[in-house]
C-alpha cells in the first residue's frame, strides 16, 4: 500500500467538565502519515498543543488493539467512525486525504454524562452486569468443566454475543441513545448455556430494570446500533432479549423460547 | 534480612494440599470485620476480589480504567494453559510443572511452579462454570490447540479473545460481589502509595482521577494485581495506560524487587511502522501452529514474498530446531529473528521484520475439507478457497486485525512480523502465601516475580493470574489474616495516612511546577529507546553500564524540564501519564543494574558475552541460581538478595528444542 501524507482540519468537541458548556474548537494538523492510526493523529494533535502551551484533548483509549472497549470516539457522525467493525484505535489514517475535515464529538447520551472533551461516563454499564449479568458460582463450586457439553453451535452464538466489548457505540449511535443491544448481547451469552438457564427468567428482568432506572432509551428497531458495533453483535440479540423477556413474565417461562 | 520463602515442607506435590490442610482459617463473622484493598481488577485483581468477596471479606478494588472489564488481560489472545489431558496425548501436572520449570530456564521457584500447575485444572473448571464460552468440538466437549515449548495438546481458548472471555467471566463475578455489597469498586482511580502502620501494609493513597482529590483507604491487608512494566520500553504489547506505580511505590516501602531484568520479547508482532507508533500489536503466539517463519535465503533480497520461489526461502525455525520447529519457547524464537535481521535477511521497508506465511496451512486445511466434502479431484483454487475458510475460523479475528493496521491481506500475502516487548517475568518479590517482604503486602498475577522465571510460556498468564486469585490467595491471605481478627479498623486520620498523603501531594505539586519546556511523551519515548537498545533482546556489560548512566541523567532533566498542561483538581491524563513516567525512569536504572549483575543469559535475559557457539544462552548455573531480590535503600541505590533456588525434583540441563 501507497504511503503518502496528509493535513488536516478537526474540529473536537472541548468540555471542561460535566456541568460546563462544551464547544467544538477547530485545529489544524500537518503532515499525518498514512500509516498512523487515528488516535495516533490525535497524539500528534495534543503533543502539538502542549509545545504551544495550550492544553491537550482529554480522549479515552487503553489498549489500542480494539479489544479493552475504552476508546471512543463519535467521527464525522458515526460511532468509532467509517470502518465497519472497526473500533477508533483501529481506525487508520489512509482512509482519509490531504485537506478533509473531520469532526469528533464524544457519545452523547444522558446516560453517558461527559467527563471532559471526549471522555464520557459509563459506570451505567457496570450497574447494569451488577443487576444479574452473571452467573452465581462461587469459587470452588465447578464440575468438571466437560460435564457439561454444549453443541457447537450453541457454543459459537454464544460466544458470538459474549463478544461485546462494552463500549457504548451502540448507545452512541441510537437516535433514542438505547442499550438494548448491550443488555441483549449479556443476556444472550448466558441464555444460550446450560449454566446460565437457573437464573434465567430473574436475570433478564432486574437487567432491563436496571437499564430502564438507568436514563436509557427505549428500541425502535433502527439497527443504528449492530449497523455500528465494532464487534458485529448482531441484531438477532434484541430479538432474543424481547424473547426472554417476554418469557419471563409467564408461568413456565423461557426455557425453550430460544 | 535473610529472605524466607516459606515453602512447606514435604514432597513437592504434597506441599500444597497439605498447606490447604493446615493452614489457619479465619470464621465467617470475623471475616465480615477484615478490610482487603485489591489494586488491579485484572484476571488476578478480578479473580481475588470476587473470590474474597464471596468468602466475606470486605473489598474494595481499584483500577485506573473506566471500569475493571478493560484491564489488560482483555487483550490476551492465545490461550489458557491447563493440565486436563482431554486430548490423551500424554499431559499430566508434572508435565505442565516441567515444561514450565524449563521454558523458565531453570529460574523458577519449583513449589510454585507446582502448585500453578495442579490448580490449572481447576480454573478452567470455575470458568466454565461462569459461562466463559470456549471453544468446543463437534461433540459438545472442549477443544485445546498447541501453544510454544509444549509438545502436547492442553491450551483452552476462544478464539482470539480467550482473555477477553476470562476477564468478563472474572469481571462478572467481581460484579455480582458488588451487587452483594461485599465489594466497594473505584473505577478511575490510581494507587499513589502504600500506607504503613506499625511495619504493615494498612492502606492506600489512590488519586480521583476524574477530580483529582487524594483519598485515603484503610485495610487489613493490601494485594497488588497491577501487572506488569513492558511499557518502560515506551513501545510494547501492553495497553497505553499499563504501567509500574504501585508496584514501585510498593517497593520503596520496603517490597523487594524480584528478577527486574526478566522481560518477554514476543516474537510475533506487527512491526514498527514509523516515529509515529504509540504501541505494537501483537499477533497470538497461536499462528505459529499453523504459520511457517522464513525469511529470503538470499541477504537484502528486495523481491515480493510471493516471488520468492521455496527453494529460495530460509525458513530459519525448522531448519535450527527441528523437534520443536515454529513452535520454539518465545525467547528462542524472538533471538532468532533478530539474528536474521541483525544479519541483513530482513524483509519489508524497515528491513526489521521476518515473513509469518500461511500458504502451506491453507492448502493443508484445504485438502482435509476437499476430502472431508468428498471432492475427489478438487482443483487448487476450490482447495485454497475451503482452506481460507477452516484458517477464518480459527484465526480470522487476528487476520482481521493485522489487515486492519498494516492495509495487506494476510491470506494473500505473508504477514511481517518482529519481535516486540510483551511481558515481564520480573515483578515483586514473594514467597509462598504470594506475601511481599512487607507484611500485609501482596502481589498477584504479572506483578509478582514468581511462577515464569526467566521466560514464560505462552497461554500460561492466564493460568498464573487466574491461579492467583482463585485459588491461592483465599487460603493464603486467611492464613495470615487469622492473627489480625483483633486488629479494628484503623482510622484515616492516623498520622501515618496523614503523613502518606502529604508526601504524594508534595510530588504532585512539584511535578505540576516543574513548568518545563518538554512533554511527558517525550521523555517516555527517550527512556524506551534507551531501555531497547540496551536492555531489550540482547545485552553486554558496556551498553547496560551506559544505559544506567544515561537514564540518571534523563530522570534529572525530567525533574527539570517536564512539561505538564492543566492542572491538578481535574481530569488531567497527562498528570496521570507524568506520575507514571517518573516511577519508570527510576524502574529502567534498575533493570538496567539487574542485568548488569546476572553474568549469564536465560531465558529473555540474553547477555552477548555469554552464548554458545551457536548462539543459545549459556547459563551460569554455579554463580547465578537465584532470584536476584532488590531493596531500595534511596535514589540509585539497592541491595541485592538472593533466594537461592533448589531443584529437588527437576534437574536443570542446558534448555535443548532441537
Amino acid at each position: 500500500m501507497e504511503h503518502y501524507h496528509m493535513n488536516l482540519t478537526l474540529k473536537v468537541w472541548k468540555q471542561k467538565n460535566r456541568n460546563e458548556k462544551g464547544r467544538f474548537e477547530t485545529y489544524q494538523v500537518k503532515n499525518i502519515s498514512s500509516e498512523m492510526s487515528f488516535l495516533e493523529m490525535f497524539d500528534v494533535l495534543n503533543e502539538q498543543l502542549i509545545a504551544e502551551g495550550k492544553e491537550p484533548i482529554a480522549f479515552d483509549h487503553d489498549c489500542r488493539e480494539g479489544i479493552c472497549g475504552m476508546c471512543s470516539m463519535y467521527i464525522n457522525g458515526r460511532a468509532h467512525g467509517p470502518w465497519h467493525h472497526t473500533t477508533t484505535c483501529q481506525l487508520h489514517m489512509r482512509e482519509y486525504k490531504d485537506g478533509d475535515t473531520i469532526v469528533v464529538e464524544p457519545w452523547r447520551a444522558n446516560a453517558f454524562p461527559v467527563i471532559k472533551d471526549l471522555v464520557v461516563d459509563r459506570e451505567a454499564f457496570d450497574r447494569i452486569i451488577q443487576a444479574g449479568g452473571y452467573v452465581s458460582v462461587n469459587t470452588g463450586n465447578a464440575v468438571d468443566a466437560n460435564a457439561i457439553p454444549i453443541e457447537k453451535h450453541e457454543a459459537d452464538e454464544s460466544f458470538a454475543s459474549a463478544a461485546c466489548i462494552g463500549c457504548g457505540a451502540c448507545v452512541a449511535a441510537c437516535p433514542n441513545a438505547s442499550a438494548m443491544l448491550f443488555v441483549s448481547a449479556k443476556v444472550s451469552h448466558l441464555a444460550m448455556l446450560p449454566q446460565g438457564d437457573p437464573e434465567r427468567k430473574t436475570r433478564v428482568t432486574n437487567m432491563i430494570q436496571q437499564m430502564d432506572k438507568e436514563g436509557f432509551g427505549s428500541c425502535t428497531n433502527i439497527g443504528a446500533c449492530e449497523a455500528e458495533c465494532p464487534k458485529g453483535i448482531s441484531l438477532e440479540n434484541i430479538a432474543r432479549l424481547n424473547r426472554e423477556y417476554i418469557g419471563s413474565m409467564t408461568a413456565g417461562g423461557s426455557q425453550n423460547s430460544i | 534480612m535473610p529472605l524466607n520463602s516459606k515453602i512447606p515442607a514435604g514432597e513437592l506435590a504434597e506441599k500444597w494440599e497439605k498447606y490447604k490442610s493446615t493452614c489457619k482459617l479465619v470464621n465467617p463473622a470475623n471475616k465480615r470485620q477484615l478490610e482487603v484493598i485489591v489494586i488491579g481488577t485484572g484476571l488476578a485483581g478480578a479473580s481475588a476480589a470476587a473470590s474474597l468477596g464471596e468468602l466475606g471479606y470486605k473489598v474494595k478494588t481499584f483500577c485506573f480504567q473506566d471500569s475493571p472489564r478493560r484491564a489488560h488481560s482483555i487483550a490476551a489472545q492465545g490461550g489458557i494453559n491447563a493440565a486436563k489431558n482431554y486430548q490423551n496425548d500424554g499431559d499430566s501436572t508434572y508435565r505442565l510443572f516441567y515444561d514450565t520449570v524449563k521454558g523458565g530456564d531453570y529460574r523458577a521457584r519449583e513449589a510454585n511452579v507446582y502448585r500453578l500447575a495442579s490448580v490449572s485444572a481447576n480454573i478452567i473448571d470455575q470458568c466454565v462454570a461462569q459461562g466463559v464460552p470456549f471453544a468446543r468440538e463437534y461433540g459438545g466437549l472442549l477443544s485445546n490447540r498447541s501453544f510454544g515449548g509444549t509438545q502436547v495438546q492442553r491450551t483452552f481458548y476462544a478464539a482470539g479473545q480467550t482473555g477477553q472471555q476470562l476477564l468478563i467471566g472474572a469481571y462478572q463475578a467481581l460484579e455480582r460481589q458488588v451487587a452483594l455489597g461485599n465489594v466497594k469498586q473505584y473505577s478511575r482511580h490510581e494507587m499513589l502509595d502504600i500506607v504503613m502502620v506499625e511495619g504493615k501494609a494498612r492502606g492506600v493513597i489512590v488519586r480521583n482521577l476524574v477530580t483529582g482529590e487524594l483519598e485515603r483507604h484503610f485495610g487489613h491487608a493490601v494485594l497488588l494485581c497491577s501487572g506488569g512494566y513492558g511499557n518502560v520500553f515506551y513501545l510494547s504489547t501492553n495497553a497505553m495506560g499499563s504501567n509500574v506505580t504501585a508496584a514501585w511505590k510498593a517497593h520503596k516501602k520496603g517490597a523487594f524487587f524480584g528478577n527486574p531484568c526478566f522481560t518477554q520479547i514476543h516474537p510475533t508482532c506487527i512491526p514498527v511502522s514509523g516515529d509515529h507508533q504509540s504501541k505494537l500489536t501483537l499477533m497470538s503466539e497461536s499462528l505459529r501452529n499453523d504459520g511457517r517463519i522464513w525469511v529470503p535465503k538470499k541477504q537484502g533480497d528486495t523481491r515480493k514474498a510471493n516471488e520468492i520461489p521455496e527453494e529460495e526461502r530460509d525458513y530459519y525455525l525448522e531448519r535450527r530446531y527441528p523437534a520443536f520447529g515454529n513452535l520454539v519457547p518465545r525467547d528462542v524464537a524472538s533471538r532468532a529473528a533478530k539474528e536474521r535481521c541483525d544479519a541483513g535477511y530482513g524483509v519489508g521497508a524497515s528491513k526489521q521484520a521476518v515473513y509469518l506465511d500461511y500458504a502451506s496451512a491453507i492448502e493443508r486445511y484445504g485438502k482435509i475439507e476437499a476430502n472431508k466434502q468428498g471432492l475427489a479431484n478438487a482443483d487448487k483454487a476450490t482447495i485454497i478457497a475451503l482452506g481460507k475458510d477452516v484458517v477464518k475460523e480459527k484465526y480470522g479475528n487476528l487476520f482481521e486485525m493485522y489487515e486492519k493496521i498494516t492495509g495487506e491481506n494476510p491470506y494473500e500475502v505473508p504477514m511481517r512480523i518482529y519481535p516486540a516487548v510483551h511481558y515481564t517475568m520480573g515483578g515483586i518479590w514473594v514467597d509462598y502465601e504470594l506475601q511481599t517482604t512487607v507484611p500485609g503486602l501482596y502481589a498477584l498475577g504479572e506483578a509478582n516475580f514468581s511462577d515464569h522465571g526467566a521466560n514464560r510460556l505462552g497461554a500460561s498468564a492466564l493460568m498464573q493470574g487466574l491461579a492467583d486469585g482463585y485459588f491461592v490467595i483465599p487460603y493464603t491471605l486467611g492464613n495470615n489474616l487469622a492473627d489480625d481478627i483483633r486488629t479494628k479498623a484503623i482510622p484515616t486520620d492516623h498520622p501515618a495516612f496523614v503523613a502518606a498523603e502529604n508526601e504524594v501531594r508534595e510530588r504532585i505539586n512539584r511535578l505540576m511546577s516543574i513548568k518545563g519546556t518538554e512533554s511527558v511523551e517525550s521523555f517516555h519515548k527517550r527512556l524506551g529507546k534507551i531501555m531497547w537498545d540496551k536492555c531489550g533482546m540482547a545485552r553486554n556489560a558496556q551498553g547496560l553500564k551506559e544505559a544506567i548512566e544515561e537514564i540518571k541523567a534523563l530522570r534529572k532533566e525530567f525533574w527539570s524540564n517536564v512539561r505538564i498542561p492543566g492542572e491538578i483538581n481535574e481530569h488531567n491524563p497527562e498528570l496521570d501519564k507524568a506520575n507514571r513516567v517518573a516511577d519508570f525512569l527510576e524502574l529502567g536504572e534498575l533493570m538496567c543494574i539487574d542485568a548488569l549483575n546476572r553474568n549469564e543469559s536465560c531465558g529473555g535475559h540474553f547477555r552477548e558475552e555469554y552464548q554458545t557457539e551457536d548462539g543459545e544462552a549459556l547459563r551460569q548455573d554455579e554463580g547465578y541460581m537465584y532470584v536476584a531480590a532488590w531493596e531500595y535503600k534511596g535514589e540509585s541505590q539497592y541491595e541485592l538478595h538472593k533466594e537461592d533456588l533448589i531443584y529437588d525434583v527437576v534437574h536443570p540441563t542446558q534448555r535443548s528444542y532441537k
